[in-house]
């Protein structure tokens, strides 16, 4: 009992001795942010192109303006409800949603267009590498019929499958599959995450598969899919859902933000309305994340450094 | 015993039940070849109906702006960020949390010991310990900090109500019915609502954790209250004993260890969101899982996962010591030692306020970074040895029984499924389940997705089959031997609160995206708390009871078959029961991995704006499927009582 006791004693002695030898914590912060900056609410989307623009843009700001980011991870309804409720100020990757526009902009007025990322988007059905390689004309569309045993599993019930992703994506497939009357059934996978698993397992045991995919994205890195062309687009081909048939337009995908952020008169503004670079810029940064493994103001900071040009032109400078 | 005369009546009566709805199957069948095809109410995905569009442009009606949610979302908001400044966020001007790592694992491991025994204190202080070394520190605070604050709240709510549910049928049947819906109603259909009254980030998180937490805590005080033995109550009244006194001196004491299970099931719940809750910007792990599997690594996935079952796992065995110590004041050698502790808890909370190496756990996340190579390259291993095999059983199993169940569902005609559900219903259940059921599958119509509801029940009964044969098996082998229940709760733990999202990965390569992965995602997530429930009911079988039918000479078989099932009956009905509602409350994740129909259509709501109506169409259908399957099993699990004529139960009610 008195050995543990002393034993006792002699350890709080040596951690306290330890602990006072230690280095103090500081009082103070560090000075907080610049002063004309200050803060803004940025979110980020469920996929690793936006998480690059992101990544990039918030890097830049904190840097060399001083201000302080604070990312959000949210899917893109909800961040769009945020213009509303004031939670989120920065949309830095958006796709369409001429819906989410006219609720939001031009009915609620809490957030305002800022312009082109300079980023290209393109939606489709893709293939893996090996079928093209092996079924060259099954990238022209009228050859599906002929291939659609290949793509018969367990859930088509007998037609070939055509294999949908995120409930988020915006698709036709239902009426493209009708329309052009293509002997397919639509299959929804569910997420991003099944459609890329299926891809990656497609392309190594060599399976069939076709399915939506889009561009830019960081997946191509990994595997080179290849897209089959559907009846080309032509201005107002899908202008009602129930009747297109024709591939999808090429998106110009552009930044949101919120009404009060834009009339803030805070220079971060002005670099999220002057930020854009191209597909191979975002692709770059993307891949520093997902294959690279970089966090993503590590892979920011890469860019960054090579790229200084291009980041003057969006300060101004 | 009654065991004996009990058998003899359900010689006279089973069959006859089992004979009448085995004609109605072959008469369903018959018709589904005849009449194939008509009125199926087939609804396209993209296309909706009158009430999903009306439901779509009223969704904004509710409580903008309303003081009432403003006020809740305040006070929920401070309290998570109070205890965020506390051990997990910068606060107040210093680049730390008021309290580092060292004193937040000294206060962890003392209340551990105060509150259990020394043995979880040591758990404690090496699962805080590991955490640190994963690299999680601050995220595991976060979530820390979280659950917290939503099982608290829960707990606020749900004990008192749980006790009122115990003392009152009426209170009974009407919680009954709403913690049905709490649980089943997909947490993806109340997120994006939530968010528009609670805003996005940590309240609008807490309390969508405290929704889906709070049920168990209620179900399971108000089950530990109603079983207790009438003998006592009366033997407490008749020595004169008020209300309140039978109440605090009788019914509490003796329900406490089952009162412990269910907050041990609300601290589950609560962790089993933490993934969920990330979608709404809730702090903590559930965001390094989401990112992670953006690029689909399974490794740093993994090892986030693993970090929620390692608290899940301390939480859980704390508060079962807790459950477990007796209630009796300590004696003055303990008092003192507690004395000391809470002295040098004290001390490492001043350390850990004051230096740098007690505050930022000193680890560089190293055996995170290995915990996540070794688990990708097993994960690689599994896919390439078994790929191409698991592809096989897939399509045996959907070829052979889910295609040809699922046609028969949705290729009749609504109305006879219906007539078939509701004659199967009344079969099995009598009235009690039959009138549910008509109101049920007439509501499912209305929600304009019979078919997707339909598709949904097939998988969802078959994932249910499965679920209550491999819980029952895991629950009997874990309640009648002691060593298999040390050994297999861990893996149960990890099993119930490994975010899904976690194995969604592994499954998508071994399974594809299919129907077929969805059911098995959703039997891994449900076995567990089926196979606690019935091993908690296997045990409390009274030794005595067990040993009398051991000194006859009956077999093993024997002695779980006629003594141990027929004893655990109401704890077995529970597990069935929850074991279907954990089946559903995955249809949505199932959705993710290809299981389409009600799930898809709900995360569809969830992220398009115009298809917003249906997707809450599709969680009401998903709760309705629920309330179906849950009044049918209940009723026809209290027929086969009242056939035994152990009228112990009905009696209690009668008088209550």
């Amino acid at each position: 009992m008195k050995r543990l006791r002393y034993a006792g004693v002699l350890t709080a002695v040596a951690l306290a001795l330890a602990g006072c030898g230690g280095q103090k914590i500081a009082d103070d912060k560090p000075a907080a942010g610049g002063k004309d900056c200050g803060t803004f609410n940025l979110t980020v989307s469920p996929w690793v192109g936006y998480e690059a623009n992101a990544a990039v843009v918030s890097y830049v700001a904190t840097k060399d303006l001083g201000c302080k980011v604070v990312k959000k991870n949210l899917k893109e309804e909800i961040a769009w409800q945020g213009f509303a409720t004031g939670e989120v100020d920065v949309n830095l990757e958006n796709w369409g949603h001429e819906d989410l526009k006219k609720k939001y902009i031009t009915e609620d007025k809490v957030a305002v267009e800022a312009g082109s990322t300079g980023v290209k988007g393109v939606i489709g059905w893709y293939v893996p590498p090996w079928m093209a390689a092996k079924y060259p004309d099954i990238t022209d569309w009228k050859n599906l019929n002929k291939y659609a045993g290949l793509f018969k599993t367990s859930e088509s019930g007998g037609k070939g499958q055509l294999l949908d992703g995120d409930p988020s994506y915006v698709t036709n497939d239902e009426a493209l599959v009708k329309n052009l009357s293509l002997n397919y059934k639509v299959v929804q996978s569910g997420s991003e995450t099944a459609l890329i698993q299926s891809f990656r397992d497609a392309e190594k045991n060599k399976r069939p598969l076709l399915a939506y995919f889009y561009e830019p994205q960081w997946f191509f890195n990994e595997v080179k899919l290849v897209k089959v062309n559907l009846p080309k687009w032509t201005a107002g081909c899908d202008a009602v859902p129930a009747k297109v048939a024709c591939d999808y337009p090429p998106y110009d995908l552009d930044k949101i933000v919120s009404k009060k952020f834009a009339d803030s008169g805070s220079p971060a503004y002005d670099l999220v309305k002057r930020f854009k670079w191209t597909n191979e810029d975002q692709n770059a940064v993307a891949r520093m994340i997902a294959v690279d493994k970089l966090t993503p103001d590590q892979a920011a900071e890469k860019w960054v450094k090579d790229n200084q040009p291009k980041v003057n032109a969006w300060l101004g400078r | 015993m009654t065991a004996i005369t009990s058998d003899a009546e359900i010689e006279v009566r089973r069959p006859r039940r089992s004979v009448v709805a085995g004609v109605l199957l072959v008469v369903w069948v018959a018709a589904y070849f005849l009449l194939r095809g008509i009125d199926t109410l087939a609804l396209g995905g993209q296309d909706t109906t009158a009430l999903h569009r009306w439901l779509n442009d009223h969704r904004y009606d509710l409580g903008q702006g309303n003081v009432l949610f403003g006020g809740i979302r305040i006070a929920v908001g401070n309290f998570v960020v109070l205890l965020q400044d506390l051990i997990s966020q910068p606060s107040f001007d210093r680049p730390v949390p008021v309290i580092g790592w060292l004193g937040v694992v000294a206060l962890a491991a003392y209340c551990a010991w105060a509150f259990g025994n020394w043995k979880v204190a040591v758990l404690t202080a090496a699962g805080f310990g590991f955490i640190g070394l994963q690299g999680l520190w601050q995220e595991s605070m976060d979530t820390l900090s979280l659950t917290i604050a939503a099982v608290l709240l829960s707990l606020l709510v749900a004990i008192p109500l749980g006790i009122w549910a115990g003392l009152s049928d009426r209170a009974f049947k009407v919680a009954t019915l709403v913690l049905d819906l709490m649980q089943t109603l997909p947490t993806f259909v109340y997120l994006a609502p939530l968010t528009l009254f609670f805003a996005i980030g940590p309240a609008a998180a807490t309390i969508a954790t405290l929704i889906y937490a709070a049920p168990p805590a209620v179900r399971l005080t108000a089950h530990a209250i109603r079983s207790v033995p009438p003998e006592s109550v009366e033997a407490a009244r008749s020595l004169g004993s008020t209300r309140g006194q039978t109440l605090t001196k009788v019914l509490l004491p003796m329900s406490r260890s089952t009162v412990v299970v269910g907050i041990n099931q609300t601290i589950m719940a609560a962790l089993s969101m933490v993934t969920v809750a990330a979608l709404i910007d809730a702090p903590g792990l559930g965001q390094t899982v989401l990112t992670a599997l953006r690029t689909l690594d399974v490794g740093v996935a993994f090892n986030s996962g693993l970090a929620i079952v390692v608290l899940a796992i301390v939480l859980d065995r704390v508060t079962t010591a807790a459950g477990d110590r007796p209630w009796r004041t300590a004696n003055i050698r303990r008092r003192i030692l507690l004395g000391v502790g809470a002295v040098g808890v004290l001390v490492a909370i001043w350390f850990s306020h004051t230096y740098v190496w007690a505050a930022e756990f000193p680890s560089d996340g190293v055996l995170g970074a290995r915990i996540a190579a070794i688990t990708t390259s097993v994960s690689n291993w599994v896919q390439d040895v078994f790929g191409g095999f698991t592809y096989g059983v897939r399509d045996a199993v959907t070829n052979a029984l889910l295609n040809p169940f699922e046609g028969l569902l949705t290729g009749s005609p609504w109305w006879l499924v219906a007539a078939v559900v509701v004659a199967l219903a009344a079969v099995l259940g009598g009235w009690r389940a039959a009138v549910p059921a008509a109101v049920c599958t007439g509501l499912l119509v209305a929600t304009g997705l019979w078919q997707d509801s339909m598709v949904t029940l097939a998988s969802t009964l078959i994932a249910t089959v499965v679920v209550v044969a491999a819980g029952l098996a895991l629950g009997v082998w874990a309640g009648r031997n002691h060593r298999v229940d040390v050994w297999i709760r861990p893996l149960l733990d990890a099993g119930q609160t490994m975010p899904p999202f976690v194995y969604l990965v592994p499954f998508l390569a071994l399974f594809g995206s299919s129907r077929f992965t969805a059911i098995a995602a959703a039997v891994v997530f449900a076995v567990p708390v089926t196979t606690k429930i019935v091993a908690d009911g296997i045990k409390a079988v009274p030794v005595a009871t067990v040993e009398a039918a051991n000194s006859v000479g009956s077999s093993s078989w024997q002695v779980i078959s006629k003594v141990q099932l027929p004893v655990a009956r109401r704890a077995i009905t529970l597990a069935i029961n929850q074991g279907l509602i954990y089946v559903l409350s995955m249809v949505v994740v199932g959705g993710l991995v290809g299981a389409g129909a009600l799930g898809y259509d709900v995360s569809a709501g969830f992220a398009q704006s115009d298809l917003y109506g249906k997707g809450l169409a599709a969680g009401l259908a998903i709760v309705l499927l629920g309330v179906l399957l849950d009044r049918v099993t209940q009723a026809a699990a209290r027929r086969t009582q009242n056939y035994q004529g152990s009228n112990r139960i009905r009696s209690r009610g009668d008088k209550r």
